[in-house]
């Protein structure tokens, strides 16, 4: 490296620092979003969205659409703000009593925050997996269908031929296959959390949100969840919250960089991870801060 | 050197050690207590049915006392009693004073024969006693009656409308055994056993007024077990008899199990509803936080106040406007205008409405908010969450309310006293008569029969044995109930926590 180049990283570095301190002091940056993203068809489309727990604010002005039928990651230090994103899609954020948002976002046609929306409905139309399994103390078996029990199916081979595919999907049929009447209770953490999984896509949502659904799991079961979500592309569109850089650029076509609570770049994973419009994305992406 | 030492006592605290201790001490001071108490009452109640040989002695002033010892004490004589006595007790006496520092042996005798002599019981002390002055006369007989009490005396002959039937004591007894034990209902009339009592002189009577016959004194073993065993089908079977200090306990039980089934089944609804409520829609607020404090204070309300209240409004306001609509024309006759088991159930479910509320509040704040927030996740409604999710994961816990609330409503009974617990009720309140389940009826339970009989007694020394097993009785319903609860949850529990893989 010659002495030029060194000063010149040097340099890049002390303007990001000055740029993240500035956000950090409250400045609302504009999102940078790849022109790509124009081409796509859109699902969701958030618009200015901000949101208060009590006083605070996790989010600001959070613009940007999600693709239909493809798969978009959300990175970004921890705390700044991605499962509150995701968890404001379907409106589980309503069950918080100090929440408090602004600005609107669309499904399709729909404002999700509009007036007389059936929660309820809107929520059947998603699914979603925790960051923290949450098994319901039932059977597997009653497990994977609830999203259908509630909604009153009673069909039993309607039911079996779901929780075959949402488990196959899963990757964990060939687990319980033989104990479905067992309590999901007594399962593994692993196991717990592709159960999970397989009752979020159970009822072939239309969007499907993961909030770091493979922190939990083991190398082989994180693979197995990864090619769920590629099988899962073009069917369905995902929103997925990660850690792993590598899980992302394996499994996701777009990314989006948040950084305390702001969304500071969005585009094609690939160009996000070889060639970012800004700095602060490569540096967080290549593990400089973060 | 000082410093060392406290080095080593923080050493110790920190080890936790003396807390360990203490707290260990804690166990086993309150498992004494536990252990003495339950022993206590074990031993006394299994103890009571077992028979014991009938003594004939006879004193140095010429008195012949024929019966069962009951108890044995030492006691401090009055000064001048030697003085009254004749001259061989009086020495003997004098001895057992000096060898015993003072103070006598006496036992307490059941002598019966309560229409002869007036009394049930007469106390010997051991000094009137000569040498060769007790015996065990092998055909002395217990006869359990149907009133009167006890009968102690010497089987004689067997009597058939004042005709002897026998000419010594096996054949009456054969005789007896034929047409009083061997025989079906009704037992044959003008039979009669005629015994010789501690006076001498002889006393029919009739077989049917005998409940019970043996000769305590001829039994092996085996014998003995019988009459135990027997003595514990009758407590446990039958109808009690002479103010309920013979016979069995078999209505109070009936009694004791449904009224504490009757609250469980109306407290746990309500009890449920009333957490859910308070934990899964209530916003908070002032409000909430006073009827929480209200009902912890419910808990710490004394029980005769809800037997009061139970007495004014289920009784007389609520039973008093049923009687007024669908059963006037027995009125002034109260029917359900007065206690009655169903006023009693709701009473105590009343007073343990407080334990079943608390302990579901706090099974229902322990269900992981994610697993909510997974249902409400699928598209489920708040009700189908709190069905089908909230209520299965606490359930455990809800059981748990309900063992406490069973535990405390059948030991309970001072408000019963009021709301419908009888010394005796002629009718059980779930009989074969039409409509089969009289909810209006008052009945007996085993915590009132224990008062009844440990205080309300006329014969308090024939009755004390009673207590003892009746209070065995009521310890093992309520643990046999909290253990029917308790393997109900953990059933439960395993069902939703899984085995282990
Ligand atoms: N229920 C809540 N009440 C108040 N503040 C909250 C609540 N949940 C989250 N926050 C705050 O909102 C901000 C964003 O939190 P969020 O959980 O969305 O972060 P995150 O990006 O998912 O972090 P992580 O990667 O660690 O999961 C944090 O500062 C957090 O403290
Ligand atoms: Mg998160």
């Amino acid at each position: 490296m010659t002495a030029n180049e060194a000063k010149e990283t040097q340099m890049a570095e002390t303007k990001t620092m000055d740029r993240l301190a500035s956000i950090a002091a409250g400045e609302i940056v504009e999102t940078r979003i790849h022109p790509e993203l124009a081409e796509e068809e859109s699902i969701l489309d958030i618009s200015d969205f901000n949101l208060w727990y009590g006083e605070k604010q996790a989010l600001f002005d959070v613009s940007m659409t999600l693709p239909r039928g493809k798969v978009t990651a959300l990175i970004g230090p921890s705390g700044c703000g991605k499962s509150t994103l995701l968890r404001s899609v379907n409106r589980m954020n309503d069950l918080i009593d100090t929440v408090r948002i602004d600005g609107s976002m669309n499904l399709g046609e729909g404002n999700i925050y509009g007036p007389g929306v059936d929660v309820i409905e809107l929520r059947r139309r998603m699914g979603m997996v925790f960051q923290k399994s949450n098994p319901f103390p039932m059977s597997i078996f009653d497990n994977v269908t609830y999203p259908l029990q509630i909604n009153g199916e009673r069909n039993k081979s309607v039911l079996r031929d779901v929780c075959e595919k949402a488990l196959r999907g899963a990757a964990l049929w060939d687990e319980v296959s033989d104990r479905l009447q067992e309590s999901a209770l007594g399962m593994s953490g692993g196991q717990q959390q592709r159960l999970c999984i397989a009752r979020a896509i159970a009822a072939e949502p239309e969007v499907l949100l993961m909030d770091e659904p493979c922190s939990a799991l083991d190398p082989i079961a994180t693979t197995r969840v990864e090619e769920l979500i590629l099988s899962l592309r073009g069917e369905y569109t995902v929103l997925i919250v990660t850690h792993n850089m590598q899980q992302a650029s394996r499994v996701s076509d777009y990314t989006a960089f948040m950084y305390l609570g702001q969304v500071l770049e969005y585009g094609p994973t690939a160009r996000m991870f070889t060639n970012p419009l800004l700095q602060e994305t490569e540096d967080y992406i290549t593990g400089r801060f973060g | 050197m000082s410093r060392i030492r406290a080095n080593t006592a923080t050493a110790l605290l920190a080890r936790g050690e003396p807390m360990v201790w203490l707290s260990g001490g804690g166990l086993v001071v309150a498992l004494l207590m536990v252990a003495g108490l339950v022993g206590f009452v074990f031993w006394q109640g299994l103890t009571t049915f077992w028979p014991g040989p009938v003594l004939q002695i006879q004193t140095r002033d010429g008195n012949v006392v024929l019966g069962e010892v009951t108890r044995q004490e030492s006691f401090r004589p009055e000064p001048g009693m030697a003085e009254l006595q004749e001259k061989s007790a009086a020495r003997a006496l004098k001895e057992e004073l000096a060898g015993g520092a003072g103070r006598l042996e006496r036992r307490l005798i059941r002598t019966g024969n309560y229409e002869l002599t007036g009394e049930h019981f007469q106390w010997v002390e051991q000094f009137r006693i000569p040498m060769g002055g007790q015996t065990t006369p092998p055909w002395a007989l217990v006869l359990e009656r149907t009133a009167w009490g006890r009968f102690y005396g010497e089987l004689v002959a067997y009597v058939v409308d004042d005709s002897i039937l026998s000419t010594d004591s096996e054949s009456a007894w054969a005789l007896f055994r034929k047409n009083h034990d061997g025989a079906e209902d009704p037992l044959p009339e003008g039979h009669a056993l005629r015994l010789r009592i501690s006076t001498g002189v002889t006393h029919d009577v009739p077989l049917q007024d005998i409940v019970r016959a043996y000769a305590p004194n001829q039994l092996g073993l085996g014998g003995k077990i019988g009459v135990y065993f027997g003595r514990w089908f009758e407590f446990l079977t039958a109808e009690p008899r002479e103010a309920n200090s013979e016979g069995g306990v078999w209505p109070a039980l009936f009694g004791t199990v449904i009224m504490t089934l009757g609250m469980t089944i109306l407290v746990v609804p309500f009890g449920v509803m009333a957490a859910l409520y308070l934990r899964e829609y209530a916003q908070g607020g002032l409000m909430i936080s006073m009827v929480r404090i209200a009902i912890n204070n419910l808990a710490g309300v004394p029980s005769i106040v809800f037997g009061v209240f139970g007495l004014g409004f289920f009784s007389y306001i609520i039973g008093g406007s049923i009687d007024a609509i669908f059963f006037a024309d027995k009125l002034p006759n109260p029917t359900f205008g007065t206690g009655g088991i169903m006023w009693a159930s709701l009473t105590l479910a009343l007073m343990t409405l407080p334990v079943v509320i608390v302990t579901t509040e706090e099974a229902l704040a322990a269900v992981p908010n994610s697993m909510r927030e997974g249902s409400y996740a699928c598209g489920a409604s708040k009700w189908q969450t709190i069905w089908r999710v909230v209520l299965p994961r606490s359930l455990p816990g809800i059981m748990t309310g309900a063992i406490l609330a069973m535990a405390r409503g059948a030991g309970e009974v001072a408000p019963l006293m009021l709301v419908g617990a009888v010394k005796l009720a002629p009718e059980l309140p779930v009989d074969g008569v039409f409509p089969f389940v009289h909810p209006e009826r008052s009945f007996m339970h085993l915590g009132f029969h224990i008062f009844d009989l440990g205080f309300q007694s006329q014969n308090s020394e024939a009755a004390k044995p009673m207590v003892f097993t009746t209070t065995m009785l009521l310890m093992g319903i309520i643990l046999f109930l909290n253990g029917a609860a308790i393997y109900f949850r953990s059933h439960l529990t395993r069902k939703f926590t899984g085995s282990k893989f």
